[in-house]
């Protein structure tokens, strides 16, 4: 059995009348990811601030990689790195300056500094940039900054809060990327998220945060079976759209397909369709979330692992 | 795909941290920080000099005859104008300390192992050093023009010990007002506060000169007592011993009052 790293229990917290977090409860184990997806005002960000010592719950428990986050806030700042939403970099210094600055106050043993520096500085992709001053660099620079600076240490467990907001679907393809690349470090991820598809992309396990509370956790395989299986959508000549059930089977699909060309129906386009987390979403919190649905994205995303006019649809590349 | 490559090898040959509690370091770090600030800021640091330069140039060379037809006004300012530029350097903290707090930087250096106040420590150490910088460079003008103090070494020591404390105080009110404006343009606000406080004081012209009303409020402002002690050792002339004690106090007190603030408000400021 797995390790839980990231445990809370209960977690509250109010701002006057205004209940922020109503019991959280999280568990995330050593080496997961997980998305904590709501839409905003969801008490994403103020969950991660708690686990993260910024901010004292008003009730409930928590701990970070073995050590109470009110009690121990020292040790557990030891163990973590933070993302926020907004790229906590130094405007005024390098890039390299900034890592060097992050890397002497996560008490780096001195001699070890300069490579790990230069290190980073190759793997987010700003070696051209290091002696670059960060007020001259793009949204999605920053941030990739930013997060190096988090990782200098190799953090035991890594807080991502909403890592992606605001950037250009290029920039957020390329720190997907470098996501990936600490998970695949052996680190712990907890990150945050408005946007189904980064959940989905990202996340070994979705906890589904509304109002303060979770109101459900799998992965995203298994929150979109809650809704229901796929189906085959069928564009009807001269305007409607048809739904039929399928297993998403070959033989189904096309004694589907067959059954509708015997019936003579003209059929524009047609397309199997899986559940969506955006689906899930509608379900579980009886609202669509008010960002960018997962098709929108996609749409204008230059993704280069998506068909950009899909005749089959069936689940996401495979991690 | 970058992926693959992140992957830098097992875990165990990470750097691990030395410590995992505050240190000095920390705090060295974080003045380095400040001080290569500045650099960046060439601008900010030359206006921090320029501007009381000119007014310097301007007090001696288009309002001293005015004042005081004796020729020596030069003297007589000169004091005025290093606390005015003291003064003025030590509140553009409040800009620094307000571009931090409205920038995620803050939180970052919270969820580090360190002692969070570092980066306001960091500040305030880079305000002295550049204040000493820019002090300097006013009395090397101000001697340039004329100016002729009758100090010893002793009285030129204490007048700047002085002069430092009185920007120390100045830089942790400018630390309090910083974290509680809403960003560096409300800040920058106060370094005009500050720069008009030596008018209404003894710092231009004597108090006895103005009207009674005036004369009142600059006998209650502390950079009245400030500028009499620094004046009286570098003119080489008796310092009472009320007006120096009244000068340590008004330092003292709103150095401590400064930093408490500071010190509660960055607590409250998440």
């Amino acid at each position: 059995m797995t390790e839980n790293v990231v445990v809370a229990r209960g977690l509250r917290k109010a701002y006057g009348d205004l209940t922020v977090l109503d019991g959280v409860d999280l568990d995330v184990g050593r080496g997961e990811v997980l998305a904590l997806l709501g839409p905003n005002g969801a008490g994403k960000t103020t969950t991660v601030r708690i686990l993260s010592t910024l901010l004292r719950p008003d009730g409930g428990t928590a701990s970070v990689a073995g050590h109470d986050v009110v009690h121990e806030p020292g040790a557990v700042r030891a163990a973590i790195s933070l993302t926020g939403q907004y790229a906590a970099v130094d405007e005024l210094l390098t890039g390299e300056e900034n890592l060097r600055l992050m890397a002497r106050l996560a008490h780096l043993p001195r001699t070890s500094i300069r490579a790990r520096v230069a290190e980073l500085l190759t793997l987010f992709d700003l070696e051209d940039a290091a002696r670059r001053v960060v007020k001259t660099y793009s949204g999605g620079m920053r941030r990739r900054l930013d997060l190096a600076a988090g990782l200098l240490a190799r953090p035991q467990v890594v807080f991502l809060d909403e890592p992606t907001t605001g950037l250009d679907p290029r920039s957020r393809n390329g720190l997907w990327d470098v996501i990936r690349g600490v998970v695949a470090d052996g680190a712990t991820v907890l990150l945050t998220t408005q946007y189904l598809e980064e959940a989905d992309r990202l996340a070994g396990t979705v906890a589904v945060i509304d109002h303060g509370r979770v109101i459900a956790r799998g992965t995203p395989a298994e929150l979109k079976q809650t809704v229901g299986s796929a189906h085959v959508e069928l564009a009807v000549a001269g305007g409607g759209v048809e739904r039929i059930a399928t297993d998403g089977s070959v033989p189904d699909v096309r004694r589907i397909l067959a059954d509708v060309e015997r019936r003579g129906i003209a059929v524009d386009r047609w397309a199997v369709r899986t559940p969506t987390l955006d689906d899930v979403f509608l379900e579980l919190t009886g609202s669509a979330p008010d960002t960018p649905a997962v098709g929108q994205t996609r749409d204008s995303a230059p993704d280069a692992d998506v068909d950009p006019s899909p005749v089959l649809v069936t689940t996401r590349e495979p991690r | 795909m970058t992926a693959t490559t992140l992957t830098t090898g097992p875990r165990a040959t990470a750097p691990v941290p030395a410590a995992a509690r505050p240190g000095v370091g920390d705090t060295f770090a974080l003045v380095g920080r400040s001080l290569r600030h500045s650099t960046r800021q060439l601008d900010t640091v030359l206006i921090s000099v320029l501007l009381p330069v000119m007014l310097l140039l301007m007090f001696v060379y288009v309002f001293g005859g005015a004042i005081d037809s004796t020729g020596r006004y030069v003297d007589f300012v000169v004091p005025g104008i290093i606390l005015l530029t003291s003064g003025y350097g030590a509140a553009g903290t409040a800009v620094d300390v307000a571009t931090d707090a409205t920038g995620g930087i803050v939180d970052r250096f919270r969820s580090m192992p360190i002692r969070p106040t570092g980066v306001l420590t960091g500040h305030v150490a880079a305000s002295l050093a550049k204040n000493a910088i820019s002090t300097a460079l006013v009395i090397g003008v101000a001697l340039l023009v004329g100016f002729r103090g009758d100090a010893s070494a002793g009285a030129w020591v204490a007048a700047l010990g002085l002069v430092a404390l009185w920007v120390l105080a100045l830089t942790w009110v400018a630390v309090a007002i910083g974290l509680v404006a809403s960003g560096p343009e409300a800040a920058s606000g106060f370094t005009f506060a500050i720069l008009f406080l030596p008018y209404v004081s003894s710092a231009f012209v004597a108090p006895a000169t103005m009207p009674a009303v005036l004369e009142t409020i600059a006998g209650y402002n502390p950079v009245t007592p400030v500028t009499d002690t620094v004046r009286g050792l570098l003119l080489g002339m008796p310092v009472s011993t009320g007006t120096w004690v009244a000068a340590l106090a008004w330092c003292v007190g709103i150095l401590v009052v400064g930093r408490a603030a500071a010190a509660l408000l960055f607590r409250r400021a998440t």
